[in-house]
C-alpha cells in the first residue's frame, strides 16, 4: 500500500522542484544541447565563422586512428580502474567486518583517501613515482627496475590507474562494508553449520547477497573512470606518452581546448554521452536479472 | 543419533557469567527442551552445543567426544534458526541441498535426498521457489528440510516457532515432534513457551539466570517442581504462592486461614498452590474475593485476592461458573497432596 501526499495548489510544488529543474537545465541540458549543435558545425581556425557539415565531424572521428586508439585505451583504463578500486575495497571490507576491536579507527582511516581531490591524488602519486625524485621510483631503481612512466606507455597507464583507483577504494569500501553488515548473521551461521568454510561461505552466500551493492558500484565506478579521472590524467601524464593514456574524456579536452577543434570536440562529447547512456542501460538490463533474489 | 553430555558448562562474556555451570546427560534419541524466560542463557547454551559460541569452562561432548574446540561443521549437527536463516538467493531445492553439495555428494544422490525430505515435509511443489515466495510455515518447513537432509547426529532448534501465528505454532509443534520420533534424532529445542516445553519434551531443562533450575520430564517438573521458579514458570495459569507457617498437620496463612497439610511439614514455608488444584468447598478455608472471571469454556479462571491478603490469587475451576458480573466470594479448598512447600529463603523444595 502506497501512501501519497498530495499538494492542494500548484505554487508550492512548483517552488520545490524549480531549483532542481534550473540546475539540470543550466548545467546539463543547455551545455548538452550546445554540444549537439556544435558537433554539426566546423569552425574556422580563428573561431570567427563556422560552417554546417552535418555528420562530417562524426565521420571524420570514426575514421581517425587516434580516436579509435582512444576508445581502446578508455576500455582498458575504465576496466582496470573498476577492478582495482572494487576488489581491494571488498577485501578490506571483509577484513573490517571480521574485526571486533578497533573497527571504528580502521574504518575512519580507510575513509580518508576519499577526501583527497583526484588532482591532488594525482600529484601525490606523481611525486612518489617521479623518475628523478620519486621515492618509489628510486626504490624500484635499487631493485634493478628502471621506472619511467614518461617514456613507457604501460607504466604510465599503470600509474594513472592506481592514482585514479586509490581514492575510490575508500568510497567502495564504505558501501561494501555497510552491505556486509546487513548480511544476517544467522544466514552465515547456518552456512557454517552446513559445512561451508570461510571462503566457500564468502563466494556462495555473502557475495550473491552483496550483488545489488556490487552492481551499483560497478555502474558508478565505470562512470567515474569515464569522466572524473580527467584531473588525475591531466596532472600525471597529460594523456601521454604518445597518447598511451589519452582516454575519451581527455581527448575531448585536448582536441577542443588545446587543438582548438571545437567541432570535433563537441562530436566527441556527444559520442561520450551516448556511450555512457548505452552502458548504463546495458548494465541495468543484463545484470539486473542476476542481482535480484 | 548421538548422546550429548554437558559437563559443568559455563559461559562468560567479559566479567558477566551468563551460564553458570550446567550439567546434563542426554540419551540417544531424546527430545530435550530448554525452557526459560528471555535472557536466561538458553540460546547461548544451544549455540555452545552448536559451536557458534565458545565454551568458557566445562565440556560439551557428543557421542562421548569432546567438542569444545571443534568447528560447527565438524560436529555433525543441524540447526533450525528462529528467523529460519534460509539462503535468500537460492531456491528451496538449493537451500536443502547446500550442505550435501559442500560435502561433495554426487548430484543424483543430492536430488534423491532432497526429494525425499521434501516429500516428508510436503514441500515437493515448492522446490523451485525462492524463500521470499513462501509463507512463514513453508519457510519453517524448508528450514526443517535443510536440517534433515543431512541426517545429522543432532538437531538443534532455536525458538523455531516463535515467528509463526498461534494456530500454525500448534500444528508445527506436532509436526516437529512427529518428524523427530520418526527419524529418532537426538534433539535440543530452545523455547520460552512453557506449553511447547510441556507438550514436546521427553525431558526439559528449566533455566533461569544461567542456572538449570530443574531437569526432568514435563510431568516431573509439573508435579514435583524442585524450585519456586520452576513451579511458577511451568503451568498455566502460574502457581499461586503464599507465605505460611506449618505444623501439627496444618498450613496457616498470614490471614489466619488453615489448610490441612502433611504432618511431617513444620516451620515457616512458601506455599505453592496450582490454580487447577483448587476446588469449590462450602466449608473451605480459603476465601477468594473474585475481582474478575475469565470463562474459557472447559474451565473458568477466577482472579482476585484472598480475604485479608494483598497478593493476587487465581483459581481455575472446571466448567462454567456464572458469578454475578464476575464478582463475588467463593470458598475453596485444596487436597494436602497438592500443596507444594518451598524454603522461604532459598526457594528450594522442602521434602
Amino acid at each position: 500500500m502506497e501512501k501519497r501526499v498530495t499538494f492542494q495548489g500548484w505554487l508550492l510544488p512548483l517552488c520545490l522542484i524549480t531549483p532542481q529543474v534550473v540546475i539540470s537545465a543550466v548545467f546539463f541540458f543547455y551545455p548538452a544541447a550546445q554540444a549537439v549543435w556544435q558537433s554539426l558545425y566546423l569552425p574556422d581556425p580563428f573561431g570567427l565563422s563556422s560552417r554546417f557539415v552535418g555528420m562530417g565531424n562524426f565521420e571524420y572521428l570514426l575514421s581517425d586512428p587516434y580516436y579509435r586508439t582512444a576508445i581502446g585505451t578508455t576500455a582498458v583504463f575504465s576496466g582496470l580502474v573498476t577492478l582495482v578500486s572494487m576488489v581491494p575495497a571488498l577485501f578490506l571490507a571483509v577484513l573490517a567486518d571480521r574485526l571486533i576491536k578497533g573497527a571504528g579507527t580502521y574504518r575512519t582511516l580507510l575513509i580518508w583517501p576519499y577526501a583527497v581531490a583526484p588532482a591532488v591524488a594525482g600529484v601525490l602519486w606523481l611525486f612518489m613515482f617521479n623518475t628523478r625524485i620519486g621515492v618509489v621510483a628510486w626504490y624500484l631503481g635499487q631493485l634493478g627496475y628502471d621506472w619511467n612512466h614518461v617514456l613507457n606507455g604501460a607504466e604510465a597507464m599503470g600509474l594513472v590507474v592506481v592514482a585514479s583507483s586509490w581514492g575510490r577504494i575508500s568510497y567502495n569500501f564504505l558501501f561494501f562494508f555497510a552491505a556486509l553488515q546487513a548480511v544476517p548473521r544467522s544466514v552465515i551461521e547456518a552456512a557454517a553449520i552446513d559445512g561451508a568454510r570461510f571462503w566457500r561461505r564468502f563466494f556462495t552466500i555473502v557475495l550473491p547477497l552483496l550483488s545489488p551493492t556490487t552492481f551499483f558500484l560497478l555502474v558508478v565506478n565505470v562512470v567515474y573512470a569515464f569522466f572524473e579521472t580527467f584531473g588525475v590524467i591531466h596532472t600525471i601524464t597529460s594523456g601521454g606518452p604518445q597518447q598511451a593514456t589519452t582516454i575519451l574524456v581527455y581527448k575531448v579536452y585536448a582536441d577542443g581546448f588545446v587543438g582548438q577543434d571545437l567541432g570535433s570536440s563537441s562530436a566527441q562529447s556527444v559520442i561520450l554521452l551516448i556511450i555512457v547512456g548505452l552502458l548504463t542501460v546495458l548494465q541495468f538490463k543484463v545484470i539486473e536479472k542476476r542481482v535480484h533474489y | 543419533m548421538a548422546t550429548v553430555d554437558l559437563i559443568d558448562v559455563k559461559k562468560r562474556f567479559g566479567p558477566a557469567e551468563v551460564i553458570r555451570g550446567i550439567s546434563v546427560a542426554i540419551e540417544n534419541g531424546e527430545f530435550i527442551v530448554i525452557v526459560g524466560p528471555s535472557g536466561c542463557g538458553k540460546s547461548t547454551l544451544l549455540r555452545m552445543v552448536a559451536g557458534l559460541e565458545s565454551v568458557s569452562d566445562g565440556e560439551v561432548r557428543i557421542d562421548g567426544a569432546r567438542m569444545n574446540e571443534k568447528e560447527p561443521m565438524d560436529r555433525d549437527i543441524a540447526m533450525v534458526f528462529q528467523n529460519y536463516a534460509l539462503y535468500p538467493h537460492m531456491t528451496v531445492r538449493q537451500n536443502m541441498g547446500y550442505s550435501l553439495k559442500i560435502s561433495g555428494i554426487p548430484k543424483a544422490d543430492i536430488a534423491r535426498k532432497v526429494a525425499q525430505a521434501a516429500d516428508l515435509l510436503q514441500l515437493s511443489d515448492y522446490l523451485d521457489r525462492k524463500p521470499r515466495q513462501l509463507s512463514g510455515g513453508q519457510r519453517q518447513r524448508v528450514a526443517m528440510g535443510r536440517a534433515i537432509v543431512r541426517q545429522p547426529k543432532l538437531f538443534l532448534f532455536d525458538e523455531p516457532l516463535s515467528n509463526l501465528d498461534a494456530k500454525l505454532r500448534v500444528q508445527m509443534r506436532l509436526e516437529i515432534r512427529e518428524l523427530q520420533s520418526k527419524l529418532g534424532v537426538t534433539s535440543l529445542y530452545v523455547t520460552h513457551d512453557q506449553v511447547e516445553a510441556m507438550t514436546m519434551a521427553d525431558r526439559m531443562i528449566v533455566m533461569n539466570g544461567g542456572v538449570a533450575e530443574q531437569i526432568g520430564t514435563p510431568l516431573d517438573v509439573y508435579e514435583r517442581p524442585e524450585t519456586l521458579f520452576a513451579a511458577q514458570f511451568i503451568g498455566s495459569p502460574a502457581m499461586n504462592v503464599i507465605e505460611a507457617t506449618t505444623g501439627n498437620g496444618q498450613a496457616v496463612l498470614a490471614n489466619g486461614a488453615a489448610l490441612t497439610a502433611p504432618a511431617a511439614q513444620a516451620g515457616p514455608v512458601t506455599l505453592g498452590l496450582r490454580p487447577e488444584h483448587l476446588a469449590l468447598d462450602p466449608d473451605g478455608p480459603l476465601v477468594l474475593e473474585v475481582s474478575f472471571a475469565e470463562p474459557l469454556g472447559p474451565n473458568t479462571l477466577l482472579h482476585g485476592r484472598l480475604a485479608g491478603s494483598a497478593d493476587a490469587f487465581t483459581a481455575s475451576l472446571p466448567g462454567v461458573h456464572r458469578l454475578s458480573q464476575g464478582r463475588g466470594q467463593v470458598r475453596l479448598n485444596a487436597r494436602p497432596g497438592d500443596l507444594h512447600f518451598f524454603d522461604p529463603q532459598t526457594g528450594r523444595r522442602l521434602a
